[in-house]
């Protein structure tokens, strides 16, 4: 019983957070990996985390909007 | 991050919300019972309280590399998650938000119930309404006050912001007895979004091992590219759907769903 609410609470909070696209958390969450492995290189990271915001908002906006009436995010 | 920005982000972000949580508090309070309804909302307010101030000198004593790590990496999503939908209803994809509609729908489902009590609580419908409408819409301002807050070390401050936001809204409320349609939610969540996603992203950033050019000053330019950003977005979709109208001869149908 409480196990099972616990569950439901993490799976509320995971949708609060994740929200209607999950390709775009999945995307996000990559990008600051390879942010991270950059990082340790001499190479400059700060552009990976932007470039993925540029790529991903517009394919999840554009999706949704071609979608039109079955999008629910 | 200044104490003015913390504060306004915060503040702005708990308007949205409380705006929403007194839509359905009102109709919970209107339909069934006052005194029932002001006991949920709260209960509600009390757990949101008691999770931010059991929770928040935990995450303030993790070191600030992990810590901006973990926490811009949630701010980001949450921003990302808030602008989107922003975008799609400036865009014309989704409708926006109708406080009246949906005080309207919550009316006439609260009505069709049967009452019971429940030690003091008068209604128990009207109780229950209430405080699960608070505590969902009120759970994404607790994670903003936590977040934005640990990040600062200023739990305090995005606390005092979110109080503030929910005292002047409910305010208002009292004052007029009706839902706030003509707060500009849309435009609020649309600054909300763009702040949550540049906040997110510089702080993520810096947590996974990155250094933004030019240090924090890198947010004068990462701020206003996502607003610019966004709109170009809410643009091209409101010219494809006039495109789409066009052609067909009629609006695009959309089903709001929250």
């Amino acid at each position: 019983m409480m196990a099972g609410r616990l569950r439901a609470a993490a799976a509320f909070l995971g949708a609060q957070v994740v929200g209607d696209d999950w390709t775009v958390a999945l995307g996000l969450v990559a990008a600051l990996a390879v942010t991270a492995g950059v990082s340790r290189t001499t190479l400059p990271a700060w552009w990976v985390l932007l470039a993925a915001i540029l790529v991903l908002l517009p394919l999840s906006v554009w999706r949704a909007g071609r979608r039109g009436a079955g999008d629910s995010g | 991050m200044s104490a003015g920005a913390l504060f306004l982000a915060v503040f702005l972000a708990c308007t949205v919300e409380a705006v929403e949580a007194t839509t359905i508090v009102l109709a919970a309070g209107t339909a069934r019972d006052w005194r029932s309804a002001g006991y949920g909302a709260a209960a509600a307010l009390l757990v949101l309280t008691v999770a931010v101030v059991a929770l928040g000198p935990a995450l303030t004593s993790i070191p600030i590399g992990p810590l901006r790590l973990v926490i811009g990496a949630a701010l980001l999503l949450l921003g990302v998650q808030w602008l989107r939908k922003a975008v799609l209803r400036a865009g014309g994809v989704r409708p926006l938000h109708d406080e009246t509609g949906i005080y309207q729908a919550k009316l006439a489902a609260a009505r069709g119930a049967a009452a019971h009590r429940v030690a003091t609580v008068p209604d128990w419908y009207g109780f229950t309404l209430s405080f699960q409408g608070v505590l969902l819409e009120g759970t994404e301002v607790a994670l903003i006050v936590l977040t934005f807050g640990s990040n600062q070390h200023a739990i305090p401050l995005a606390g005092a912001a979110a109080g503030a936001a929910i005292l002047v809204v409910a305010a208002a409320a009292l004052a007029v007895r009706a839902p706030l349609a003509r707060v500009p939610e849309n435009a609020l969540k649309f600054v909300v979004g763009v702040m949550l996603t540049g906040f997110g992203a510089f702080w993520s950033e810096e947590g996974a091992g990155a250094h933004w050019p030019g240090g924090d000053t890198a947010l004068l330019v990462l701020l206003p590219g996502i607003a610019v950003l966004s709109l170009l977005l809410a643009y091209a979709l409101r010219r494809r759907s006039h495109g789409l109208v066009r052609v067909a001869g009629g609006a695009p149908s959309t089903v709001e769903t929250g």
